[in-house]
């Protein structure tokens, strides 16, 4: 059975229908991308899967149990992190503050241990751990938006966006360190606009159209598929 | 000498006075930063925690320690209840509709008051007596137990906010509401939390304003309330060293106006501020400068 499986979800911002009977699923060590434009509604699929938002229809299950009605606060704590869209670190805190509040679900005890693997991970982070984190440069606050959700360490990751408004050599860096985490055991489900750095790290990908799944395949079968090659990858 | 002591005097007053403001104003603030909700029924839990004091010494003959104890704790469950009740269901609503509501509950406990109480003002002895005498100078018992417990009170809380778990979850959710639920945050409990701790400072305010004024009436709470929301929004609203600096400006700027003889003036001036803050720096003298390098 899939790590993480979504049943024909509706998922609606007041009228407008958002996310329109998608289905999907992501295996125990895979890493599953969702691309799409902007608007697709791939964003709306990662906050309804972390409890921010709630499917109308539809199910969606992680490690056999049902998320339904468990609210976003106890997702956490169930495996599931999320590093939203635009980073959204706690600007006012210190860095070791913000990576406090990702391990808020986790005994008191396993913190230093915890901060310590992101500090390996992410040495920049350690040598600013009293910093302010609006003081950070863009490449490292997506650092520590992915330190911060690791903090819960986490069987499923989701990360949103995480090229957004970055360099491309700063892109890479964010996609290598994709890599280590996957090679690391950790499942991935990764939201982007920017297909091609998708598929490059992604097993599979499900493409998303205003709202609906348009196609779907394993890394390869997308590449080498001309609509999407012409819609999505620039060719 | 005289000019010395005199000035010493305005300065004890001042204080006393600002300190009672802070307590409150810090209430505002807290509330304010994490829903953005102006709690214009807060200043009525002081008036809830004064006649909880007020009849619990003179009716019911308890001892002051105990009388404050449970000032402090009735106006810390009727905070945590107004919450519940009447803005907890509006957390999605316009934040208008909240302000309109925070509005009525005032009404409700004033007017409510006033079927209970009486509309009348109910005295007591003073239950703090005596001076303390410094050289030339005195100071009320009254007075330095209000500066006294206030600071410590502040400091407290100013521990709380920084160092333990609770105190940086209510952090979070201030900043960022949707991003704190990532962590693992429960809303319904970080700001029940803050509506706890910022009642009880009210709490504790109360009955502090009993220490220099021993009497309660219904609509006690609602200048003094607005005064320390005007303490709040010069300090910068939101900001708690912000609502203690507020706090005390005002109560010197008040003590400063009764001592050059314009004592009647003395809430005119505080509104002027308000007004004056507004127009040049809205955001208040600590007002939350957010670092920002995207």
């Amino acid at each position: 059975m899939a790590l993480l499986q979504a049943d024909h979800i509706n998922v609606f911002y007041g009228a407008i229908h958002a996310v329109q009977d998608v289905s999907f699923h992501v295996e125990a060590r895979e890493i599953v991308t969702l691309i799409g434009a902007n608007g697709a509604g791939k964003s709306t699929v990662l906050k309804t899967i972390s409890g921010l938002l709630h499917a109308k229809s539809g199910r969606i299950v992680f490690h056999g149990k049902e998320l339904k009605g468990v609210p976003a606060h106890s997702v956490v704590a169930g495996g599931i992190a999320q590093v939203p869209e635009g980073r959204r670190i706690f600007l006012r805190m210190t860095v070791e503050e913000n990576l406090e509040m990702g391990a808020y679900t986790q005994p008191r005890a396993s913190l230093s241990a915890a901060m310590q693997e992101i500090f390996q991970r992410f040495p920049r982070l350690e040598e600013r751990r009293n910093q302010v984190a609006g003081t950070l440069s863009g490449g490292e606050q997506q650092m520590l938006a992915m330190g911060r959700a690791l903090m819960s360490r986490p069987t499923l990751l989701m990360l949103d966006e995480p090229s957004m408004g970055l360099a491309p050599l700063l892109v890479e860096q964010i996609f290598d360190i994709i890599r280590e985490l996957h090679q690391g055991g950790t499942t991935i489900l990764l939201v982007e606009q920017n297909s091609q750095a998708a598929l490059s790290v992604a097993d599979r990908g499900y493409v998303l159209e205003n709202g609906r799944i348009v196609a779907s395949g394993t890394r390869s079968d997308l590449l080498a598929s001309d609509a999407i090659k012409k819609a999505y990858l620039g060719a | 000498m005289n000019w010395l002591s005199l000035a010493f005097s305005q300065i004890v007053n001042g204080l006393q006075a600002g300190s009672v403001y802070a307590l409150v104003a810090l209430g505002y603030s807290m509330v304010y930063g994490i829903i953005l909700l102006l709690n214009f029924a807060h200043g009525d839990l002081i008036m809830v925690g004064a006649y909880t004091a007020f009849y619990a010494m003179t009716a019911f003959h308890l001892h002051p320690v105990v009388s404050v104890a449970l000032a402090i704790l009735i106006s810390t469950a009727l905070g945590v209840l107004v919450e519940k009740i009447a803005y907890t269901p509006l957390r999605s609503a316009p934040r208008l509709s909240l302000l309109i509501t925070a509005i009525g509950i005032s009404f409700l406990l004033e007017n409510g008051a006033q079927l209970i109480f009486g509309a009348d003002t109910k005295s007591m002895d003073p239950f703090v007596r005596g001076v303390l005498t410094l050289g030339n100078a005195t100071v009320s018992y009254a007075a330095l137990i209000t500066i006294l417990v206030s600071v410590i009170a502040m400091v407290g809380l100013t521990l709380m906010v920084k160092k333990t778990k609770l105190g940086k979850a209510m952090r979070a959710v201030s900043e960022d509401m949707g991003a704190a639920q990532l962590m693992g945050i429960s809303l319904n409990k970080t700001i029940s939390f803050t509506f706890a701790v910022g009642s009880a400072l009210a709490g504790i305010g109360s009955v502090l304003y009993l220490c220099a004024y021993p009497q309660a009436s219904p609509t006690m709470g609602s200048m003094l309330g607005l005064k320390a929301f005007v303490a709040a929004v010069l300090g910068g609203i939101g900001s708690i060293p912000g609502a203690m600096l507020g706090g005390f400006s005002i109560g010197l700027l008040e003590a400063l106006v009764s001592a050059g003889g314009l004592s009647e003036w003395k809430d005119g001036v505080v509104f002027a501020v308000l007004i004056v803050v507004l127009l040049v720096k809205p955001a208040g003298i600590l007002g939350k400068k957010i670092p920002e390098k995207l």
